[in-house]
């Protein structure tokens, strides 16, 4: 369906910001609740591990690809990591096709950063031949449903795709990498990096907003955490926040994130 | 005969009794669809209710729209259909002071109009009627604008049911806006499910009685 009209109305974001001050959110949540979180496991041939991961209506699909290639000089005994996201125009009427806008860059760089900073993928033992021969580890991200908060579906799409997925065999003579066999996982720590945004709507703070109320956010911040140390933090959107609220920031994020990460561990295991 | 969902190119009924009308063609003596959607028969006048698709202006429909720019002689106005709307200053009722046309309707502001000519140069809007003019308070939101039809139901029942038992104001903007004004929040937010109720069961026959059950089951 054809939408020109993109930006929620003025008087409607009023009666959010309204309700929010009461405790309450039209789609019945309390402020701090996330929607329902699906995930499905393994929904490519070619993808070493990948998934679809739905909160409410916003929908991600994260697939993770392994290659091999040189390293990069500052790094030879590492393995690379790289994240893009991309924001389909099948998911909003608000992507057009072309190159990236700020909003796709932006949702693979912190997503690549909570990812590379926590130290989850243990780079080090995907050195095939130090300062030669390295497994890059590829994770990409469509966009296909955007509902409101893309950034915690891809963070959270990542880190069980990265989980789920299966080490190719490397053929040394041939210097070919036999994609149909499996060589076990790839090598990851425990530090999982579970990221929440926090959103300021009036003066209130909210988790995983809908479309509407991500319109009307004046300030997003999005912390990644791994056993409650923080990996990446990123402070969107043009509003300044005070040191008080900062902190409530990080109680909020920190509180979030543990009833998040028991929800990552319903697939993980 | 009863309703029941048809697909383009479907045959609804056979035989000279009846005539097509919205949306079907008659072909061969056989009335066809011409879109996806609920058939309907009103004294041998066979329509079809679509159910999906984009918002075709008429003349008459009363639209909920957003104010994109605005010039000398008066305000366009975008309601989400393929040409955007003309709102001139004749057509407001009210003394406009045209150094100050700012005053009246500003970029940005909501406007409830009526539309009153679609000619070969765009769209016309009015705000000559009733209840028509700047939307200051209230939801706001979008549905199927196929689905608006329903939400009026017949002869206005459906959004009488829906006022009623929620004590709120629901204005329906013909190209899919709706707006609900009340008396708190709460019976806002409740009123705005209840015409989610409606539209995601659009297709069931009976639907007034069930969005009355519906009512029973889910007290504010």
């Amino acid at each position: 369906m054809v939408d020109k009209i993109l930006t929620t109305f003025e008087p409607t974001g009023n009666r959010i910001k309204e309700y929010l001050k009461m405790g309450k959110r039209f789609d019945e949540r309390g402020p701090l609740d996330f929607r329902e979180i699906t995930v499905e496991k393994d929904i490519s041939n070619k993808a070493e591990g990948s998934v679809r991961v739905k909160i409410g209506k916003t929908e991600v699909i994260v697939g993770v690809k392994l290659g091999v290639s040189e390293p990069y000089p500052d790094s030879p005994n590492k393995g690379n990591l790289m994240v893009t996201a991309e924001m389909l125009p099948l998911s909003s009427p608000r992507f057009e096709p072309g190159p990236p806008r700020f909003e796709s860059i932006e949702l693979g760089r912190v997503t690549d950063r909570g990812l590379r900073e926590s130290g989850f993928i243990d780079l080090e033992k995907l050195c095939i031949k130090e300062g030669e021969k390295v497994w890059t580890v590829f994770v990409d991200i469509y966009s296909i449903n955007d509902d409101g908060n893309l950034m915690d579906a891809s963070t959270l799409g990542s880190i069980i795709a990265l989980k789920i997925a299966k080490m190719p065999v490397y053929d040394e003579k041939e210097k070919k990498v036999m994609y149909g066999e499996e060589n076990g996982e790839i090598p990851l720590t425990k530090n999982l990096p579970i990221a929440v945004s926090v959103h300021k709507v009036g003066d209130s703070f909210i988790v995983d907003p809908s479309r509407e109320e991500e319109d009307l956010s004046e300030c997003r911040v999005t912390i990644a955490n791994h056993n409650g140390t923080i990996s990446s933090l990123q402070k969107s959107n043009s509003k300044e926040l005070e040191i008080i609220e900062m902190k409530k920031v990080f109680e909020i994020s920190n509180e979030v994130s543990k009833k998040l990460l028991k929800e990552v561990e319903k697939y993980i295991n | 005969m009863e309703r029941k969902v048809v697909i383009p190119g479907e045959t609804i009924c056979e035989g000279e009794d009846y005539l097509p009308g919205e949306n079907t063609e008659k072909k061969e003596g056989k009335i066809v669809s011409l879109r996806y959607g609920l058939s309907e028969d009103q004294n041998g006048l066979i329509k079809v209710i679509p159910l999906s698709g984009v918002y075709s202006p008429r003349r008459g429909n009363v639209v909920i729209g957003k104010v994109e720019n605005m010039n000398q002689n008066g305000w366009i106005v975008e309601i989400n259909s393929a040409e955007s709307a003309f709102l001139s200053v004749n057509e407001v009722p009210r003394y406009v002071n045209k150094d100050a046309m700012e005053e009246v309707f500003k970029i940005g502001d909501i406007v409830i109009a009526k539309i009153w000519s679609i000619g070969k140069r765009g769209i016309d809007l009015s705000l000559n009627g009733n209840d028509l003019g700047k939307i200051n308070d209230g939801i706001i939101f979008k549905v199927n604008p196929n689905k608006v039809p329903r939400i009026i139901g017949k002869e206005g029942s459906m959004i009488k049911i829906i006022k009623e038992n929620t004590k709120c104001d629901v204005s329906v903007g013909q190209n899919g806006f709706v707006l609900i004004e009340g008396e708190n929040i709460e019976s806002e937010v409740f009123a705005k499910k209840a015409i989610n109720f409606v539209t995601e069961n659009s297709f069931v026959s009976g639907l007034t009685e069930e969005l009355t059950k519906w009512f029973g089951e889910n007290k504010q």
